[in-house]
């Protein structure tokens, strides 16, 4: 009986940490669905990157208030997760602060745990405000309803339950170990939870009864959010390390050209070429390659990963010039549709063993308008604190209407003959492109 | 106005020190065209050996692979690869910012590996050497606030060589609420130049030309042709011709001392 609850807690581990492994894999079997793309390159360059903007939050910091908070929950979530490592080793081995062997260095860590849980709780109330009083227009846009919205608030929601635990947790201890409770090592520094231990009533059953409910659902909690954060925008604590360090280190401005289009063009361009012969290394069962993207699987695995690593904080879309003007387009949703549409695919492929056709494209709810309201500017992509790149999703799509579908706008269709004709996107003769010299 | 095509200097057994690769907009738009000049009259008055392809050049594709006819894009990029790689080229400079981030950033790959500049690089370059000086003349003492073009800034990460130039000329150069990597876009990019932008409450070029007047400039200066018509545009929308000016940073430095 004496072991019961090392048992159950034994059992909850296995059981939380094991979804998550099977989530984890879900999830890179989803972002593996995209087309390879090397960027083993620059590796030195590529950990300085990720050093900067995920560990060390720098582009956050472009809005201070926001990015400022978000240092403090940050920071507060790495370094609180220690006592984690401790609150699995006691609830395993029936132990009870197993670490406090430590002395001063344990009140030192137990002190400044509770001083980040609270600046943690401020900061996530601010959150809430922010969001909710405040309505900062970037968390209202349309995309932002039902689970994007509710999503949100769970998270901040979560934040607040946890940390509180903690602290009461904390408060319990700190009357238990006063009042010489036993198993209640005299340990641990309570520079805030002190001031809830006053609150707390002094009998040592009822104390007890308190410190081990907020242990339980503490962990409890923790286990559950853990298994959250693969249907969630929390996703990015985990996938701001490698979207960083798998960023794009050109210069912004540079689009990757499509090979398969080099070769065809190539030939094309080729006096010497014969026009029907087959190319070399096709087989004849190949299915050509599409050019452009209407699905996710035309991706490439980085931009799957950006969809997943996307935290729906709008800055990108707050910085958009087609939506600061009232057009379709934003890039958050770009980033959204995307992850509900690998999502879609992954789960067609678990229902059905590999995936069956469902009618269904990025197309289906990402609309033509939107992506012809990007002015490619690249705002999006300077802004994002984790580097997402909608853009090069959007140039995908529209690779995809223009040369799949032929359906761009009829003026861009003119403007296209024009090029091809005479060398300029208007209608002017090529040969009278220096009479500038002499006008 | 001295304006060598490629051609003629070949004919002469002669190489320029630079090719100045025009684009489309600074070859048939009325208003770019300006903006060639000047910058001719500027290569002119440093007496610096440059030439044009002439009719032998064509659009760099930009605004084909922004539109997503990658075909089109690549097919304009391996005709200007030939012809500027038969006449060897080395170095470009150019004043539209489109051309310079496709020529300098996506030409490598199909074969064209040159050395490209935008004009307020190259102008900076001159400058540094001591082969050119600038002054404020007509200029001097005028407010004058900067519009970063996309492709030149966040696309290229170049900010400070146009406010450089700027700064020569004894102007006072005050900064829009949005500039540099924070800078709105004028709403020509991504081939918008040439369709109707989509269905909105607003231009982003009116956007725009509001975060311009905010700071109550004499002039706006631009580094792009395409931002100079949205800029020009927004002015008239806001019945400011009178009192703002839309100039490229070479108008301004080639018409100081008029």
């Amino acid at each position: 009986m004496h072991y019961i609850p090392n048992i159950l807690f034994a059992i909850l581990l296995v059981v939380g940490i094991g979804f998550f492994t099977k989530n984890v894999k879900k999830l890179i079997r989803n972002i593996k669905l995209g087309k390879d793309i090397d960027r083993s390159d620059n590796s030195s360059q590529r950990w300085k990157n990720m050093a900067n903007v995920a560990l060390g939050q720098s582009k956050m910091v472009s809005r201070p208030v926001a990015g400022i908070l978000h240092i403090i929950v940050y920071l507060g979530f790495i370094i609180i997760n220690i006592e984690v490592i401790e609150i699995i080793i006691d609830g395993l081995f029936g132990t009870h602060r197993v670490f406090a062997f430590a002395g001063g260095l344990y009140s030192f860590l137990i002190g400044s745990f509770e001083i980040l849980a609270f600046l943690v709780l401020i900061s996530v109330i601010i959150f809430w405000i922010r969001r909710m009083i405040i309505r900062i227009p970037r968390f209202w846009n349309k995309e932002m309803t039902s689970w994007p919205k509710n999503d949100a608030l769970n998270i901040l929601y979560f934040e607040m339950v946890l940390m509180s635990l903690f602290l009461i947790m904390n408060a319990a201890d700190l009357n238990l170990q006063l009042l010489g409770a036993d198993h209640y090592v005299e340990a641990g520094s309570f520079p805030i939870s002190k001031y809830i231990a006053g609150w707390l009533p002094q009998n040592i059953d009822t104390l007890i009864f308190i410190e081990r409910s907020a242990w339980w659902i503490h962990i409890i909690g923790i286990f559950i959010f853990l298994n959250y954060l693969y249907y969630s925008k929390h996703l990015h604590v985990l996938l701001a390390f490698p979207n960083t360090y798998y960023a794009n280190l050109d210069p912004k401005g540079k689009l990757n050209n499509l090979e398969s289009v080099t070769t065809e063009v190539k030939m094309m361009l080729d006096p010497d070429a014969d026009p029907y012969a087959m190319p070399e290394e096709t087989k004849t069962d190949e299915v050509p390659e599409k050019f452009g993207a209407n699905d996710v699987v035309d991706l490439n695995w980085i931009q799957l990963m950006n969809a997943y690593t996307c935290t729906e904080c709008g800055r990108c879309t707050s910085v958009c010039p087609a939506n600061q003007t009232g057009k379709e387009l934003s890039p958050r949703a770009i980033m959204m549709k995307t992850r509900d549409r690998i999502e879609e695919v992954g789960k067609n492929i678990d229902l059905n063993g590999s995936f069956k056709e469902d009618d269904k494209s990025l197309f289906t709810t990402i609309s033509n308008e939107e992506i012809w309201a990007c002015t490619s500017c690249n705002a999006c992509v300077e802004e994002c604190p984790v580097q997402i790149d909608p853009l090069s999703i959007i140039v995908e799509l529209r690779r995809y209407l223009v040369m799949e579908q032929s359906s761009a706008p009829q003026e861009l269709n003119m403007m296209f003959t024009n090029i091809e004709n005479n060398g300029a996107p208007w209608q002017y003769n090529q040969m009278d492109r220096l009479n500038w010299k002499d006008e | 106005m001295k304006v060598p095509t490629m051609a003629e200097m070949m004919a002469e057994g002669k190489s320029p020190e630079v090719l100045f690769w025009v684009g489309c907009a600074g070859s048939y738009d009325d208003r770019a065209k300006k903006i060639t000049k000047a910058f001719v009259k500027i290569l002119n008055n440093a007496n610096i050996e440059f030439a044009v392809l002439g009719t032998e050049e064509s659009c760099s594709g930009d605004p084909a692979k922004r539109a997503g006819n990658e075909f089109l894009f690549q097919m304009q990029a391996m005709t200007n690869i030939e012809i500027l790689n038969a006449y060897e080229i080395k170095k470009i400079v150019t004043a539209c910012p489109h051309c310079y981030n496709t020529l300098k950033n996506e030409y490598p790959e199909l074969g064209g590996n040159y050395q490209v500049m935008h004009h307020t690089e190259y102008l900076k370059l001159l400058l540094d050497d001591g082969r050119l000086t600038i002054e404020g003349g007509q200029f001097a003492g005028k407010r004058i606030t900067f519009h970063d073009p996309c492709y030149l800034g966040r696309a290229n990460g170049i900010y400070e060589a146009p406010r450089d130039l700027i700064k020569k000329m004894d102007v006072e150069l005050v900064e829009m609420k949005r500039c540099k990597s924070d800078g709105l876009c004028c709403g020509a990019g991504g081939a918008q130049m040439f369709k109707d932008s989509e269905k909105g409450d607003k231009e982003i070029f009116v956007e725009r030309t509001e975060d311009a007047l905010e700071v109550e400039p004499a002039i706006i200066a631009t580094g792009c042709p395409f931002c100079n018509t949205m800029m020009t545009d927004g002015i008239k929308n806001k019945e400011k011709e009178e009192e703002v000016q839309v100039l490229d940073i070479a108008e301004i430095i080639a018409s100081a001392k008029e």
